[in-house]
């Protein structure tokens, strides 16, 4: 007894030993480039410390990186970035719920048809669709605007979301529904009155996982958004690396740690929706 | 006796009515942004697409120059491959080795639970690809740690600059982010019934012995799913090669999805970089289909009971 109490007790020890040394791994570049932009270029490199030394801490490197351009601050090209990723958020929440409800809930001909297309895009990688669609939204007038970004989202074009909600509708009793039919529900009344309130954490789930790869995403700006005017976050963020702005490593490092607070602060008010969320896609059945 | 009977065959009609309604934005997007783009991509493919001017059909030239004449594909596709194979098991392993140390009933397992997954929700943005520029310059803290232990003699090494360095940088930064593997992992881990372990126990079997002479069985659905998954990303991997390595040093991080965009959106050779995209396409599918014949042979399933 006693033996195995204390094998249990170094086990537990090591695991700990190992999960803490992965987890410095991973946060540790994090909490440097926080650390680093407080400090002077010279106290960046060479060194592993997180913290600047406590005579050379600089503070206006922030004040500076707001100001990221000439003619803007990071707040104006934050705006931009919600110009797009509020619409996409809302269309891909909406039009993937509709249609995964049909797909989980309703018999109607060409159902399989309509869940092998969901899967079958789902399994298609982006890039297949990325040249035609440029030149037919050329074709449409939509270059250099933010609907380029947000337009294809309308007609549920995500299957992963649309595959992430119909898993998890699977999980939802029947007998709700037809309780509803019964109490003279139509049929967006059961949708929205009953279901939506218990699917609601899976919805949550997806409309912060859209909102954070789509302000993620630096390939759709890049190739869509021209005018300096309409640049996106992570379109101003590429500038940083550019000769010009590595003058001043702290500045860079205010900047990204500027440009990652957003994520930051959604990742840690909703951490339990997308963790539970993500590892839910592995599960087929 | 009329009434009764067609009263169902109405609710049925307003029913289908509905889910007409319901799925016409799939079926718009299903057809204008799936199926058009997929069948003109590959139209575009056998044509020569400037950008400006009419389109010319040339049959599979683009193809067949490509394969033949075209260095910088090969070089291209050595570069997504190396990067792709080194990191695609990188990433399995590290994950899978990580949900097995958290599967087990520790206190605070949902706290590391949390944290490993933050750098899969951040890794793909502009700022981290910035910071890992800053974390393997020369002098950078990667560096420094490396001569804490005399790693490498004297020469310290240039990551990004150098061909072989450059694609490991990018790896490295592919399997930080192992979180959203690792959760899938844990997932299925935790769904592996306590009792199947209980005949090992009697027997005596260590828990490593466990692991995977009863674990990795039991969840190698998941090993497949996860495979393919990062697999089928890491082919299309854009934002870290064009941000911190810029493709270089001598194309050695080139990869395709990067040429693919030159090709279409620096150069305006649509139908040139149509064909390069079918290629990728191409390859990608052939491994997928590899994998899952091979599935057959490894992949557990209980068709048995």
């Amino acid at each position: 007894m006693e033996m195995s109490s204390r094998r249990r007790r170094i086990n537990e020890i090591i695991r700990y030993t190992l999960l803490i040394i992965v987890g410095i791994i991973l946060i540790y570049p994090l909490l440097w480039m926080i650390g680093s932009a407080f400090k002077q270029n010279i106290d960046i490199f060479g060194t592993l410390n997180i913290f600047p030394p406590k005579n050379r801490i600089v503070w206006d490197n922030f004040a500076k990186a707001w100001q990221i351009t000439k003619e803007h601050n990071i707040w104006f090209y934050f705006m931009n970035t919600l110009k797009f990723l509020i619409p996409k958020t809302i269309f891909t929440v909406l039009s993937c719920l509709l249609t995964a409800y049909v797909i989980a809930r309703k018999s109607f001909r060409g159902k399989k048809f309509v869940f092998s297309a969901v899967i079958v895009t789902l399994l298609m990688p982006e890039l297949a669709f990325r040249i035609p669609l440029y030149l037919l939204y050329r074709e449409l007038g939509l270059l250099d605007t933010f609907a380029s970004l947000y337009v294809a989202d309308i007609f549920a074009s995500s299957s992963f979301f649309i595959f992430m909600i119909i898993q998890f509708m699977k999980t939802i009793p029947r007998e709700l529904d037809e309780a509803a039919v019964m109490d003279g529900c139509n049929e967006f009344q059961i949708l929205f009155k009953i279901i939506v309130p218990v699917i609601r954490p899976i919805i949550i789930t997806v409309a912060l996982l859209c909102f954070m790869w789509g302000m993620n995403d630096f390939q759709g700006p890049l190739i869509y958004l021209n005018s300096a005017d309409k640049a996106t976050l992570s379109l101003i963020m590429k500038q940083q690396l550019d000769g010009e702005a590595m003058v001043s490593y702290g500045r860079v490092f205010a900047a990204s740690t500027l440009g990652l607070l957003p994520m930051i602060a959604l990742f840690f008010m909703g951490s339990r929706y997308f963790v539970d969320g993500v590892a839910s896609t592995g599960s087929k059945e | 006796m009329e009434a009764k009977e067609t009263k169902p065959i109405k609710v049925k009609k307003k029913r289908n009515y509905f889910v007409f309604l319901m799925l016409v934005p799939w079926m718009i997007g299903f057809v204008v942004f799936k199926v058009y783009p997929i069948v003109t991509s590959f139209i575009y493919s056998l044509q020569e697409y400037p950008i400006l001017g009419d389109p010319e059909f040339v049959g599979f030239r683009n193809y067949i120059e490509i394969f033949t004449k075209d260095d910088v594909f090969w070089q291209s596709l050595v570069a997504t491959l190396k990067y792709v194979l080194i990191g695609t098991p990188m990433v399995i392993i590290v994950s899978f080795i990580v949900a097995a140390i958290l599967n087990f009933k520790l206190k605070g397992v949902n706290f590391f639970r949390t944290a490993y997954y933050i750098p899969s929700i951040l890794g793909g943005n502009v700022a981290v690809s910035i910071l890992w520029t800053m974390l393997f310059d020369v002098n950078g803290p990667i560096n420094t740690i490396l001569s804490v232990f005399n790693f490498g003699g004297d020469v310290a090494i240039n990551w990004t600059k150098d061909p072989t360095f450059a694609v490991i940088t990018l790896i490295i930064l592919k399997t930080w982010q192992f979180g959203s593997t690792m959760l899938i992992f844990l997932s299925a881990l935790q769904g592996v019934p306590k009792s199947v372990y209980e005949a090992a126990e009697i027997d005596g079997a260590s828990k490593v012995r466990q692991l995977f002479s009863i674990t990795v069985p039991i969840i190698t659905p998941v090993i497949l799913f996860n495979m393919i998954n990062v697999l089928v990303k890491a082919f299309q991997e854009f934002n870290s090669a064009y941000l911190i390595t810029k493709g270089g040093p001598n194309n050695a991080t080139y990869f395709l999805n990067l040429y693919i965009y030159d090709q279409a959106f620096q150069n305006g050779n649509y139908g040139y970089a149509s064909a390069l995209t079918w290629i990728l396409l191409a390859i990608i599918g052939v491994l997928t289909i590899i994998i899952f014949k091979s599935s057959d042979k490894w992949v557990f399933t209980n068709d048995n009971e």
